[in-house]
């Protein structure tokens, strides 16, 4: 955290030219109530604040992985970067200009995958280019529904359901829509949560082999420390809430393209891993003892 | 090994199960057992007297349902109609009054259900007219139209409305937040995403508000044509003027099965619109 020195607007702008996305100082409070019929019925809550000087700049075509105990504000920091959420205090800047509200600049995929069921696998990435671009030719509009079902290894499921799919197949769905819309940034919150560890693993190295070929800027929380590490260039670890802040952030020097068995060679990998742990063990032993204590 | 030697077993006893261990076969025959005891007792009963004067026998039953379903279509007179004219206007009743009553609450729920305030501001009329029992606007029906027909539909109308608007206001209103999250961030317009998510995803609510109005329209137009002039209801009242009991079991038995084949008429609808979810 630097101390804000005089020049702050300098430093600012020198630090926007080469970030794509810039956070600076947010803070997010969720109101508590504390109006008169909640006094009355003994109801009132405080204010809570989740997370507190949150700075963080990320260069074009990075991988950025967050990393913290649960509840920390993982999910509020990125809702907050796809607009979904207002933000408290501080600001978010897109390429210099501030975060107003979602967007389809920002492709966001989704931890339960939120795939319409009603809309086949080849309608649910339809209505999302179609919304972002109504003026598509139809053509334009099919060629790049059928390319990114193609990149992410669905060809032959278009007219399913995700019902008839299986949880992987739902979630390749959800990347492959995120993508469609061709963001800039691409938001995942914890994508491969809900799946099983074979599933992951599986998913994890079509994520690698997908970035590989788009190189776009991503943002993803994630619970795994082998993911972060299989995934990222940076991965930003965040403490416990409330007024969760950032910890510290790693650089991650592998090089690409990567796979488990290569990266694990790499000299770097164990003492990563072993600070990660510590990290996430420390944090997450405190938690447990504030709630054992309060 | 034996493992090894059990599994081909096990399949080959799954092809082979008898036919009587079969679930449905079993239901059936359980079905069929049960009807054949019910009318044993029905006809035994009725002949030697364990019930009232004037009870039919079953086999008098069935032979009167089949003369009146093989000559469904005669006409002397208004008070003498076959059973398929009646049933045919009672259900020409239930369909003006349900679709126009659909026709206002699925709107209406999806106005209410989208906006809060609105869902405050009727929220009040809801509760208040929902709990009435659909006979008791008959008088004022009847007073405000003059006319028995016309009041039968308003009936209908005025009952069936309140399931739909109901359950369309709740699952507009319910939407899972994931989806409406993904319209945002995709930045669709507040009218798309009416359109191509919110209603979708409230259609099987729709759809079950929907199939509880049909079953309320068609259990109060029976009560309601009791009052009226024509229809199922008035049939059965008419039959009661005449003490013919085997054609008031017979209209019984019709209302039963036609009310039966709407239901999975809705049912099927509901299937339809499901997609994997509540399954
Ligand atoms: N809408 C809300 N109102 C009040 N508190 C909330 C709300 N959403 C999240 N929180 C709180 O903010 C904290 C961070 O939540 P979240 O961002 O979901 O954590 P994470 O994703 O890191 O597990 C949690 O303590 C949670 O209880
Ligand atoms: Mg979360």
């Amino acid at each position: 955290m630097s101390i804000a020195p005089v020049n702050a607007i300098d430093l600012a702008n020198a630090r926007s030219q080469t970030a794509q996305l810039s956070i600076r100082q947010v803070a997010k409070v969720f109101p508590g109530k504390k109006d008169l019929l909640s006094k009355l019925t003994g109801k009132t809550r405080r204010d809570f604040v989740a997370i507190q000087d949150i700075n963080l700049d990320i260069k074009p075509n990075t991988f950025v992985s967050i990393i913290g105990p649960s509840g920390c504000g993982k999910s509020t920091l990125l809702n907050m970067i796809a607009g979904l959420s207002p933000i408290t205090s501080g600001e978010i800047l897109l390429n210099g200009a501030p975060i107003a509200g979602p967007g389809p600049d920002r492709g966001m995929v989704f931890q339960n995958y939120a795939l319409m069921p009603w809309m086949t696998v080849e309608e649910n990435l339809r209505f999302a280019v179609e919304t972002v671009e109504p003026k598509i030719s139809a053509k334009k509009r099919d060629r790049i529904i059928k390319e990114h079902i193609q990149l992410v290894g669905l060809a032959g499921a278009e007219r399913k359901h995700p019902h008839e799919l299986s949880g992987g197949m739902r979630q390749r769905v959800g990347i492959a829509r995120a993508l469609a819309i061709n963001p800039q940034i691409l938001l995942m919150d914890e994508p491969f949560g809900a799946l099983d560890a074979l599933t992951r693993a599986f998913l994890q190295e079509e994520v690698e082999r997908i970035w590989e070929q788009q190189r776009k800027t991503v943002i993803m929380i994630t619970h795994s420390i082998e993911e972060a590490l299989l995934l990222s260039d940076r991965i930003v670890m965040m403490t416990r809430g409330p007024a969760a802040r950032i910890d510290e952030i790693l650089e991650v020097p592998f090089p690409r393209p990567r796979n488990r068995e290569t990266i694990q060679q790499h000299p770097a990998y164990q003492s990563l891993k072993a600070e990660m742990e510590s990290h996430l063990f420390r944090e997450t032993r405190a938690v447990e003892a504030e709630r054992v204590g309060g | 090994m034996a493992a090894s030697h059990s599994t081909p077993g096990l399949i080959g006893a799954e092809r082979q199960t008898p036919l009587w261990q079969n679930e449905n076969v079993k239901a059936f025959a359980l079905f069929m057992l049960s009807l054949s005891v019910f009318l044993l007792i029905w006809e035994i009963g009725a002949k030697s007297g364990w019930f009232v004067k004037g009870v039919p026998t079953a086999t008098e039953t069935i032979k009167e349902f089949w003369w009146w379903v093989t000559n469904p279509f005669y006409r002397n007179g208004p008070n003498d109609l076959g059973i398929g004219w009646n049933l045919l206007i009672s259900l020409r009743r239930v369909a003006i009054g349900y679709i126009a009553a659909s026709l206002v609450a699925v709107p209406l729920g999806i106005l209410i259900g989208i906006s809060p305030v609105a869902f405050k501001a009727f929220n009040p009329y809801v509760q208040l007219l929902k709990p009435i029992s659909p006979l008791a606007w008959l008088p004022l029906g009847l007073y405000l139209l003059r006319d028995s027909e016309k009041t039968g539909v308003f009936i209908i109308f005025i009952s069936s409305i309140w399931p739909t608007l109901i359950n369309t206001t709740f699952g507009v209103a319910n939407v899972n937040q994931d989806y409406l999250d993904v319209s945002k961030t995709l930045g669709a317009s507040r009218l798309r995403t009416i359109w191509k998510v919110i209603i979708p995803a409230a259609l099987p609510n729709i759809v079950s508000g929907l199939r509880i109005s049909m079953g309320i329209a068609w259990l109060v137009i029976v009560a309601a044509e009791m009052l009226l002039g024509t229809g199922l209801g008035y049939f059965i009242w008419n039959e009661w003027n005449n003490l013919s009991i085997p054609n008031i079991l017979v209209a019984i038995f019709i209302i039963g099965l036609t009310g039966l084949v709407l239901d999975s008429l809705f049912a099927a609808l509901e299937k339809f619109v499901a997609f994997g979810r509540n399954s």
